[in-house]
């Protein structure tokens, strides 16, 4: 049950930023969430699209680097603790987490945070086994549709 | 002629014998030529002559090759302060063409060559395609420029000359080249090698893989280049990346050129007689040891150079190659006194950092230095494209990639540098010679 994630090199100049969400939006492509990881000089932009391969394709045709990734995408219940409840799980296997964004969906209770972790299958066989729920691409694209 | 050669079953082409003359004979045909080329520049430069009178001695004091060491030298400047013919030694009426270079600053550097020039021009470049292992039967796709620059014309008269099939497309157009290369299936290709790399990144966009087609070797020059950047074309094209040297002062290409051992490159040293000297005191350094390499041209009618100073740092050696070549060798010119730039006090040449950048894994060959000055400081900035091997989503990961590049830099040439890793396709591509160094510096 893991996703498709797709990340950009952009240099840290203004501007850089939109150029790739323009692209998608000409395409017809809906971003469901993103990140920016950034430092001084660059930033690593990294997207979850409903069609990540089309997205790669338009992207790469203007000249980007993208990589395909594969990330966690868990549920939790958008309440204190809910967080915590899976990063105690993921402690007790003994992994790290490589990095982690989260976002919400429109009327619902629940948040979906994505995890990329230096060893994902362990890390959702962990989570399904203490209930949490892992999320799939389709679904995720088809909730986010509702 | 060239078919006989092939029928006797001949191991070289005709044209390339003077490769192989015993060493006493090669001598004697250098001193030979030496001194009429000094009779011919004295008699017909005004220039020369001058210099020549100035250190008090007259052609006949020419006795023996050592001689040499007392004519003057001729500078790049001295083509521009006498453009445009003041260095011709034929009369117009006998010089049947003339090249150009692209002077960055103001005048260009004019260039002539009588009938008899463009003959020996083509027959040393046929020496170079044979080194190179091509022949009869080649398909050599020409991307060098054509036009003033003699790369495109010099490269063109010597592959036909070999008798191999011309593709006369020059320099730029990828995509057509790519094209040409595929439908025509050439089975060598000559340009610049950062315009090779530029081919070799835009192919796989076009469904292309270069190491399909019946391309096997790349002759590669105009610009200084690295073994580490021979160390990624070759098995990225599945293909021979030859090194070949030259220079429009002294003819244009064909001056030398790497045989099949690629273990340096062969002068022509029966027409283009070859000294090293020391740069600062210009005095003349024994074989095996570097310096400033200094041609004369002996065969040369329209436009003789006489000791002609290149500005390309390099070794000149006389071990026997294991190709069986007699004439002498030069190490690849990886730097050129004119590209030296001096940042804090310590001489760098962009070769060294593009070295050091090809040293570590995952990383594009395409990038650039930039100086800058803040007021007090220098600043060398170097700029890398980060590829798409290279490229990862973890910050950590590009952080790494982008100390390793500056430890890697800092280790060859002792000063700290920033590196900056930019987005793919960001460093202008050249169609030709590769802008490696920008100075912002104020002056």
């Amino acid at each position: 049950m893991k996703m498709h994630q797709l990340s950009m090199f952009l240099e840290n100049k203004p501007g850089r930023l939109s150029e790739p969400c323009r692209l998608l939006a000409n395409a017809g492509i809906n971003i469901l969430t993103l990140s920016v990881a950034d430092t001084q000089q660059f930033g690593i932009l990294r997207l979850i699209v409903p069609d990540w391969e089309a997205a790669k394709g338009v992207l790469e045709k203007a000249g980007f680097v993208v990589n395909v990734t594969e990330v966690v995408a868990t549920e939790v219940v958008d309440q204190p603790g809910g967080l915590a409840t899976i990063l105690e799980i993921i402690e007790e296997v003994g992994l790290n987490i490589e990095y982690m964004y989260a976002f919400t969906f429109r009327c619902n209770d629940k948040a979906v945070i994505v995890f990329r972790f230096d060893n994902n299958d362990i890390a959702v066989t962990a989570l399904q086994a203490k209930g949490i729920s892992v999320v799939g691409g389709v679904e995720l694209y088809e909730r986010a549709r509702q | 002629m060239s078919e006989f050669w092939h029928d006797a079953g001949c191991v070289f082409h005709p044209v390339s014998a003077p490769d192989y003359l015993p060493e006493t004979q090669l001598k004697q045909l250098q001193l030979h030529r030496l001194r009429a080329v000094v009779r011919r520049s004295y008699d017909h430069v005004a220039l020369f002559r001058e210099r020549m009178q100035g250190k008090g001695i007259t052609p006949e004091d020419i006795r023996q090759l050592e001689d040499i060491q007392h004519l003057p030298f001729t500078v790049k400047t001295d083509l521009r302060d006498t453009y445009p013919f003041g260095l011709f030694a034929s009369p117009m009426n006998e010089i049947v063409r003339m090249h150009a270079s692209s002077g960055t600053t103001g005048k260009p550097i004019v260039v002539a060559y009588t009938q008899e020039d463009l003959r020996v021009w083509s027959s040393v470049m046929v020496r170079c395609f044979a080194a190179a292992g091509l022949d009869r039967g080649d398909i050599i796709q020409n991307a060098y420029g054509y036009g003033l620059f003699t790369g495109g014309l010099g490269a063109h008269y010597g592959a036909e000359a070999l008798g191999a099939t011309v593709i006369p497309i020059s320099g730029g157009n990828t995509d057509r080249q790519i094209m040409l290369l595929k439908d025509f299936g050439a089975t060598a290709i000559c340009c610049t090698p950062s315009y090779f790399l530029r081919i070799l990144e835009r192919a796989p966009e076009l469904g292309v893989n270069l190491r399909d087609l019946p391309l096997k070797a790349g002759i590669f020059g105009a610009e200084p280049w690295t073994d580490e950047m021979r160390k990624r074309i070759e098995p990225e094209a599945n293909i021979k990346a030859y090194d070949i040297y030259g220079l429009s002062e002294i003819i244009g290409p064909g001056v030398a050129n790497e045989c099949s051992a690629q273990d340096g490159l062969h002068i022509f040293e029966d027409h283009f007689y070859p000294e090293i000297v020391d740069p600062e005191t210009l005095q003349p350094v024994p074989d095996g040891e570097e310096g400033e390499l200094v041609l004369t041209t002996l065969s040369k009618q329209a436009m003789p150079m006489i000791r002609y100073r290149t500005r390309d740092i390099t070794t000149l050696y006389k071990e026997k190659c294991s190709c069986g070549r007699t004439v002498r060798r030069m190490r690849r010119i990886a730097r050129r006194s004119d590209d030296m730039f001096i940042i804090r006090g310590v001489n760098v040449f962009p070769s060294q950092i593009e070295e050091a950048l090809l040293a570590v894994e995952g990383t594009a060959p395409h990038y650039q230095i930039v100086l800058t000055n803040d007021g007090t400081m220098d600043d060398v900035e170097v700029q890398v494209e980060v590829s798409p091997e290279a490229f990862s989503d973890k910050v950590s990961v590009m952080e790494g990639l982008r100390k390793k590049l500056s430890a890697s830099i800092e280790r060859v040439v002792n000063i700290r540098v920033n590196v900056r890793l930019v987005e793919p396709n960001k460093i202008a591509r050249s169609e030709g010679k590769a802008k490696r160094l920008i100075d912002n510096r104020k002056k």
